[in-house]
């Protein structure tokens, strides 16, 4: 160690000596400095850089891998098509059932999620005493923390069954049971923002309409709610961005047939029309299944834009 | 303090009971999930689950390989984004002016980034580690992949226990000489790491639950490692993946609710640990 220590020194006043003798020692070793300082702040920015260049290289890939197929197969018909038979003698790929099953279980799980979610909010920021929100966060996180394999465990265990009983159906995997189950997967979303957009309401708005003799429910519903629309607005695009994209828990519960939406009918959707077929499709198909991917991407492409709009306008 | 009491009006009597069903109901529910999961899955767990792997020979179902596919996947992917991410947030914290277009560019690519369905990950990762990088179904690509989806959670959560550190801290240390990487390194960091650990703890609960996007990465093999980096290259479950196959082909249900178990006991433990640590930090 001794040694080592004596001898680095040692190489450290050569360097010194013969080359800056003539110039301010503290300058040359400012130098340095900034040599180290200026390649550490080269290396960081690569490192930040690699996000941009993760979202071009999945956006060029996307388009690549998926615009192939629907090209040959015609951008209408592929969008528009109402038969799905990849498979058959003269194959169809039209993925309108795919499309408008997302698109309708998606405003299902917002219409129940998002008021309850609001409730819940309101519940947790003005009415509950403090032992109950103890109880009620911690509950809520870890809503927001099971993995989404278990939501389709307990959608196909206990939510299929029942709806089926309830609705006196033969099957109950339907697109009803996945709005159920995507409904409660977007809540820990919707609850946590919009408790952050209540809380961030100044306290004089709720003082003032109190003290003009509105009572507490009324404040909520028309003063801090209204307050926080920008914020529970944000809350409710991250909730469709993760509807859209949900994969796993849907695919256990919907049934995954290739149907028109009908609220008690088995459905696919654009995630689970990927997952379904990805293990044995081939060729054409499995390109396909990549333009699948393809208008998944650009739907959430368009909600990512307009989130980041509207954060945007929040922030103003 | 009388004040929100003045009249009782049906409606408003109505709506407060509404809200607290929905509060109870939240609660009801994840409880009930909870137990629902553990009431099954419990009585399965025993050491031979958890420590064989699925063979027709031998006559065994355990989840030895997925849990051991679960760790792998969990320390690459940590491994390898951790000081990226953490570089990163450095750059756009430290280093990056406001209004800068570069930043701007790459705080909207990190936001994008954080709302990629996993399934989006995962047809990317296919094609690109798994068929242009030739990795086929291995655990790296599957790693690799979702390096890249956990990348904005810890850049993020970095940037934020950043922001919280003094900026007296960084003017004294930059008056007294230091350089900005000195400063980086003995205050900065140093200071922040609880919210660092924090997002590296949250990364790792997104990681044990995520499925959609490691199941054309990481694949579905079944397999006891033989080595420890022959293993990176073959193909694995993890628990998540296993629990779904077993669900859909509907077999194995015992063992299904007991991985469920293990990994609701998982996502316990994170969210505990997250909270201590997010505590630590604001204690500071």
């Amino acid at each position: 160690m001794i040694t080592k220590t004596t001898e680095s020194l040692a190489l450290n006043s050569n360097n010194i000596k013969p080359s800056n003798f003539n110039k301010n020692t503290i300058n040359s070793t400012k130098n340095n400095k900034n040599k180290i300082d200026i390649s550490a702040k080269i290396i960081f920015m690569f490192c930040a850089s690699i996000a941009v260049i993760a979202v071009i290289l999945i956006t060029a890939y996307m388009v690549f891998s998926g615009g192939p197929a629907i090209l040959k197969i015609g951008v209408g018909d592929f969008i528009f098509g109402q038969e799905w038979k990849p498979t058959a003698g003269d194959p169809k790929f039209g993925i309108l059932p795919l499309i408008l099953s997302s698109v309708y279980a998606t405003l299902g799980a917002i219409v129940i999620g998002v008021p309850v979610g609001i409730l819940v909010a309101v519940y947790i920021v003005e009415l509950a005493p403090k032992w109950l929100t103890k109880i009620l966060k911690p509950a809520i996180e870890l809503l927001a923390g099971i993995p989404s394999v278990i939501y389709g465990l307990i959608g196909m265990m206990v939510i299929v069954p029942f709806v089926a009983k309830t609705f006196d159906l033969s099957l109950g995997a339907c697109l009803f049971s996945a709005i159920i189950i995507l409904a409660i997967m977007i809540l820990p979303t919707v609850i946590s923002i919009t408790e952050t957009g209540l809380r961030s309401v100044p306290i004089e708005y709720k003082e003032a309409s109190l003290g003009l003799g509105a009572t507490q429910i009324q404040t909520i519903f028309k003063v801090q709610i209204p307050a926080a629309k920008s914020t529970i607005l944000t809350g409710v695009v991250l909730g469709i961005g993760r509807a859209v994209g949900e994969t796993m828990a849907v695919i256990m519960v919907a049934g995954n047939a290739v149907n028109m939406p009908k609220i008690f009918e088995s459905v696919r959707f654009l995630t689970t029309g990927i997952v379904s077929e990805m293990s044995y499709s081939t060729g054409l198909h499995r390109q396909a299944l990549f333009g699948i991917g393809l208008v998944l991407f650009l739907f959430i492409m368009i909600i990512n834009i307009v989130l980041t709009r509207l954060i945007k306008s929040e922030r103003k | 303090m009388k004040l929100q009491r003045k009249k009782l009006r049906i409606s408003d009597l109505l709506i407060k009971t509404l809200i607290k069903f929905c509060a109870f109901f939240t609660i009801a529910m994840v409880v009930y999930i909870m137990g629902y999961i553990f009431v099954r899955g419990i009585p399965a767990i025993n050491t031979e689950l958890l420590t064989t792997a699925p063979s027709e020979l031998k006559g065994t179902v355990g989840i030895l390989p997925m849990i051991i596919n679960t760790i792998y996947i969990i320390v690459v992917t940590l491994v390898v984004t951790t000081p990226i991410s953490i570089g990163a947030a450095i750059y756009l914290s430290e280093y990056s002016k406001k209004n800068n277009k570069f930043v701007k560019v790459i705080e909207f690519t990190t936001q994008t980034l954080a709302g990629i369905p996993s399934i989006i990950f995962g047809l990317f990762g296919f094609v690109f580690f798994g068929v242009f990088l030739k990795m086929g179904y291995s655990l790296l690509s599957g790693a690799l992949t979702l390096a890249i989806m956990v990348m904005p959670t810890i850049v993020r959560t970095t940037q934020e226990a950043l922001k919280t550190v003094p900026n007296s801290y960084r003017e004294g240390a930059i008056g007294l000489g230091a350089t900005r990487l000195y400063l980086i390194r003995t205050i900065l960091l140093p200071s922040a790491l609880p919210g660092i650990m924090t997002s590296i703890i949250l990364s790792i609960g997104r990681i044990v639950g995520e499925s959609a996007a490691l199941i054309f990465t990481a694949g579905i093999g079944y397999m006891l490692p033989k080595g420890f980096f022959t293993h990176l290259r073959s193909s694995g479950a993890t628990l998540t993946v296993q629990l779904y196959q077993y669900a859909m082909r509907g077999e194995n249900l015992e063992i299904t609710y007991a991985i469920a178990s293990v990994l609701m006991i998982i996502v316990l433990i994170i969210n505990f640990a997250a909270k201590k640590f997010a505590a630590a930090l604001k204690k500071g």
